[in-house]
């Protein structure tokens, strides 16, 4: 199989002060399209901050994030975001829907943002499909944090992307809603043969995908 | 082999941005509210004085004709000469004559007394427009035998009636006609100098035309045939103007006319600014606490797909439409109070005026409100640009330079562009528009340091011993993310701005009730001739009247200043010898001393001239000097009534104009002008309404060439037309202190966007509601008095040199203004602050973060 994600060398450091703090150090690994990998550790090891390098939301200070390929660090910041929305998709802890749209609308704008056509009935199934028929038209705040997000499951694989993003998907919910996420985001996963990078802080959660990627203090430890 | 990536440029639709705006707005419509109510009320101002200027210049282009009543006009204080007279009759058509002077009016019936002005009319004038008079034919009809027209409003006010009879100088007319209106006049004009028309023939009878009698002479032409005499022309007004007669045409009048209303709107134009420019502050901080809470959508949206271009867009659709909204309710503003001015200034306007709406100014309201919004808003939109999508999984992620961003300066350098071009379309003026756009640029600097200032200082003077509400409250000045800054710098302008007319409205009404104090003279007598003076003196004390003042005074005119002659004067503009210094008549007086209200700034003082081998030393008002730019030692060459006198400007007079007495511009010593044909002047004080009628009706009975000025009568007119300023100045003023208020809303809710998280952090850690209270007014309290203190200052600035340089007069604070300005501006401050906080207080927790 193809590798769909590949890191090399990759290096982020911060300036804190006078101070440089490296962030992650030297990391190496790749993903071929189709797979599932879980990067965990534990806090402040780097996860999240891998996570938007992977995903394009923010550039290395040294090595290279390729996406199919492509050579992100030499992309701008329009060509990154022209390029997520073509392949890529997200799950976010806090849900990260748009306030002042509805759930159908939040579904909707990955395919408007490709110029798409017709698409509040292909949302609308996508909706259907997480359960959520009957809360098209609520607004965020109307809705359960489980219920977000499954709004926010439709609306990353509104786009049918190559590779999905998801950090922390049940952090912010509870055991039994936590679970019937998890069972979603894998199902819908599995249907569109979707590659999946999830960060997480829960083995259990982490043990599904095919691939576990462990950070302590910036480095790859296992 | 693995496959090759490519990025396909998206189709997405353009429309895509316009949809996500409104439905973005579709929850957001109340904070746009503010930033729809910043641009309305300066665009409503705007409007409303553009539209009425414009339309005041079209009745006046209109109406040019009538204002002047006919095609040309010829005037001078003497009659024109023969050979002029049929000089100008061989090119121009129909002529008339009319002479005009200040007189003392008597009507025998109710022995009623007043100064009038008399005007003698002979032919058919006006030849355009007409008097308007009641009965109509008595316009015409009273140059028929021995008639008056009278003024309306005078005979209603000493109980005259058609048929009663009206004396002037020693000739009695019989009134025929009550007299509403006369080309060009404002009925305030008519109020100060009520107008009674007589034939020109019987003019000499008033025996009140004598040498030295300040009589105008007029002669007014109607163009029959439009022939090509242009050569001719020009040589007939030049050889007129040299014998000092203004030659006036239809063009020049309407200049004229413009230009006296030029200062006037000039002024409101420069207030309805104002009241933009604070909204466009309100503009500014509104967005920027629009865009804040935006962050975390954009990255989101930029997660998905969006690129930062279109991020903005989205915004600046918003901001344009409601900028759109905003400026049409203000444009409707504006067209209504367009109605309403011409109803309030309509006493001073010598044309009738028929509110129309001017679709430019609307047009140009809309424009400028638009383009207001877009260019204050943009400064804080392209922040946009550099929200990282990583913001959406790291919240606190952020992306601080420490550069300053070049768009960011590009844009405050076009804002400063276009406000040098609004304020240079407002004024007309390169040097008055750089002047204020560099003041407003330099007290946003300061402000902006002053802010700073109070940051660090309130940090390094923070004590332990504080209580800790007052240290929480107070340290939030000086933390991360503070606004301490941008909101001393709006919250000061805003103050400065507002405090500022509020001075300058209260020192118009002072200068009002200063005139009304109760020592002041308030009876002058003029055009006293020498042998009177002695007789009139004595009446005067014989009614038990002081005599405050006497003077002699002897007109004349300046023929040369160190030999350069008008002609040489105005062929050679680096001269800087403006031409009024040849053309006016100067009334001078003669005395041996000076008087309380003038003191010798440069130079020194000759009160006598004894021997005729010596020099004449005169002495010249300051302010006058600088304008003909002399110098002490400069000669003068004077006609004093065919006579020539050459003289030496030996003293600068600092002269304040502001008391009631005889000032002037030139004073001569004694012993020079004795012989000179003049007139005197006594200056009285009467208490009483009926002892100031017997006196008067004694004085002008006995010597009817006396002609009396009632300053109680003079000063109740002007009340009225200050009064009616004043309200103008009131009603802009009161767009100008509305749009501040908006503003100072916009500027303090800047500070929710960060405060309300830690209050809600404080109130879940078990904060009681009295902390909270005292947190949030200790810290507004601070913002409040800083900006308030720092505004105040600001605008005691902006007064003492609109003082100084504009309106000429000394500004001293009054404390207790500064305290309610001080006082209003910190409780508004304070107000705003706790209501906007009242959430954190009175809500669960949960509840606030959810909502926000």
């Amino acid at each position: 199989m193809a590798s769909i994600l590949s890191i090399e060398n990759l290096y982020k450091t911060f300036q804190n002060g006078s101070k440089e703090v490296k962030v992650l150090d030297n990391i190496n690994f790749s993903v071929e399209e189709g797979d599932s990998l879980s990067i965990v550790g534990a806090s402040g090891s780097g996860k999240t901050t891998l996570l938007g390098l992977c995903a394009g939301l923010d550039k290395p200070s040294y090595g290279n994030v390729k996406l199919r390929n492509t050579l992100l660090n030499k992309l701008s910041e329009d060509e990154l975001a022209q390029l997520r929305n073509q392949l890529v998709g997200f799950i976010f802890q806090n849900f990260q829907l748009i306030p002042t749209l509805t759930a159908l609308e939040n579904v909707m704008v990955p395919l408007e943002l490709r110029g798409e056509k017709n698409i509040k009935k292909v949302s609308a199934e996508l909706l259907g499909r997480v359960g959520l028929a009957d809360r098209l038209d609520h607004y965020p705040t109307q809705l359960s944090g489980g219920e977000q997000q499954r709004v926010a499951i439709a609306r990353a694989f509104s786009n049918r992307p190559k590779i999905l993003f998801a950090d922390e998907p049940t952090g912010n919910l509870d055991e039994e809603t936590s679970a019937s996420i998890e069972k979603l985001l894998f199902e819908i996963n599995k249907e569109q043969g979707t590659t999946l990078i999830l960060v997480t802080h829960d083995s259990e959660l982490a043990a599904k995908t095919n691939h576990i990627l462990r950070l302590k203090g910036g480095k790859v430890i296992d | 082999m693995d496959k090759q990536l490519t990025i396909t440029p998206s189709k997405y639709s353009r429309s895509w941005p316009w949809l996500m705006a409104w439905r973005d707005s579709r929850k957001s419509k109340g904070k746009l509210l503010l930033f729809i109510l910043s641009i309305s009320l300066g665009i409503a101002a705007l409007v409303g004085i553009t539209s009425f200027r414009e339309n005041l210049l079209d009745e006046i282009n209109d109406q040019a004709k009538t204002l002047l009543g006919a095609d040309i006009s010829v005037k001078g204080s003497k009659p024109l000469p023969d050979s002029l007279a049929t000089a100008f009759n061989s090119i121009l058509g129909d002529s008339s004559r009319e002479s005009y002077f200040a007189s003392m009016a008597l009507f025998p019936r109710t022995d009623g007394t007043r100064l009038v002005q008399v005007r003698g009319l002979e032919g058919n004038y006006p030849y355009y427009g007409e008097i308007e008079a009641e009965p109509a034919a008595s316009a015409q009809r009273f140059k028929e035998g021995k008639y008056a027209l009278v003024d309306e409003k005078l005979m209603i006010q000493y109980n005259v009636e058609i048929g009663d009879s009206v004396k002037i100088g020693l000739t009695q007319f019989e009134v025929i006609g009550k007299l509403r209106k006369i080309p060009g006049q404002t009925s305030i004009g008519a109020t100060a100098a009520p107008v009674v028309y007589i034939p020109y023939q019987y003019l000499e009878a008033t025996g009140l035309i004598k040498k030295g009698s300040r009589v105008n002479y007029l002669s007014y032409y109607q163009i029959k045939n439009q022939t090509d005499t242009a050569g001719v022309w020009k040589g007939l007004v030049k050889t007129a103007q040299q014998k000092g007669y203004d030659v006036d045409d239809i063009e020049e009048k309407k200049e004229e006319t413009g230009r006296s209303f030029k200062d006037l709107t000039n002024f409101l134009r420069l207030v309805a600014f104002i009241a933009l420019l604070l909204g466009a502050i309100g503009v500014g901080s509104s967005i920027y606490v629009y865009t804040k809470e935006k962050g975390k959508i954009i990255a989101t949206l930029r997660c998905l797909g969006m690129k930062s271009g279109q991020a903005i867009s989205i915004y600046l659709i918003q901001v344009g439409v409601f900028g759109l909204i905003g400026a049409t309710i203000g444009a409707l503003g504006g067209v209504l109070m367009h109605v309403y001015l011409p109803a309030i200034l309509e006493d001073f306007i010598p044309v009738s005026l028929n509110p129309t709406i001017s679709w430019a100014s609307v047009m140009s309201g809309l424009v400028i409100g638009v383009v207001i919004s877009i260019l204050f808003a943009l400064f804080s939109l392209v922040a946009l640009r550099k929200i990282s999508p990583m913001q959406a999984i790291r919240g606190d992620f952020d992306k601080i330079s420490k550069r300053p961003d070049v768009i960011q300066m590009g844009i405050a350098l076009v804002i400063t562009g276009f406000i040098l071009l609004l304020v240079y379309v407002q004024i007309q003026g390169w040097k008055d528009a750089f002047i204020f756009t560099g003041i407003l640029l330099a007290s946003v600097i300061v402000l902006g340091f002053i802010g700073k200032g109070l940051s660090w200082s309130v940090r390094q003077l923070m004590s332990d011993k504080l209580p800790y509400v007052w240290r929480q409250g107070l340290s939030n000045l000086y933390r991360p993310y503070n606004q301490t800054s941008l909101l001393i710098t709006t919250l000061g302008l805003g103050t400065a701005f507002i405090a500022t007319l509020f001075f300058m409205q209260n020192l118009l009404v002072d200068r009002v009730t200063i005139a009304g104090a109760d020592e002041r003279p308030n009876t002058i007598l003029f055009d006293i001739q020498t042998p009177q003076i002695e007789e009139v003196k004595e009446l005067t004390l014989n009614y038990d009247l002081p005599v405050m003042q006497e003077v002699p005074i002897v007109t004349m005119r300046l023929m040369e200043i160190n030999g350069i002659t008008k002609d040489k004067a105005s062929n050679d503009s680096t001269l800087k010898i403006p031409n009024y210094a040849y053309n006016r008549e100067y009334r001078v007086t003669y005395r041996d001393s000076l008087i309380n209200s003038e003191e010798v700034s440069e130079g020194k003082w000759y009160g006598k001239y004894e021997n005729p081998a010596d020099t004449i030393f005169i002495s010249v008002a300051e302010g006058y000097a600088q304008n003909l730019n002399l110098k002490i030692g400069d000669e003068l060459l004077f006609n004093v009534q065919g006579a020539l006198l050459t003289t030496y400007v030996a003293s600068f007079r600092d002269i304040d104009w502001n008391r009631v007495q005889t000032n002037f511009l030139v004073v001569f010593p004694t012993g020079v002008l004795e012989k000179a044909p003049q007139f005197h002047v006594l200056i009285t004080r009467i208490n009483n309404n009926e002892l100031s009628a017997r006196y008067q009706q004694a004085v002008v009975r006995s010597y009817p060439n006396i002609s009396i000025i009632d300053l109680e009568l003079i000063l109740k007119t002007l009340e009225e037309i200050l009064g009616k300023i004043a309200f103008v100045i009131r009603f802009m003023a009161l767009f100008s202190i509305g749009t501040g208020i908006v503003m100072l809303i916009s500027s303090i809710i800047l500070s929710r966007f960060q405060r309300m998280r830690e209050n809600v952090l404080l109130r879940t850690l078990g904060a009681s509601s009295k902390q909270l209270w005292k947190i949030i007014f200790a810290e507004y309290f601070f913002l409040g008095a800083m900006g308030a203190f720092t505004g105040i200052l600001l605008a005691i600035t902006f007064t003492v040199l609109l003082g100084t340089f504009v309106f000429e007069f000394a500004f001293i604070p009054n404390p207790l203004q500064i305290g309610v300005i001080f006082f209003s501006v910190t409780a508004l401050t304070v107000s705003i602050g706790l209501f906007n906080s009242r959430s954190v207080v009175s809500q669960s927790p949960l509840e606030v973060l959810r909502r926000e």
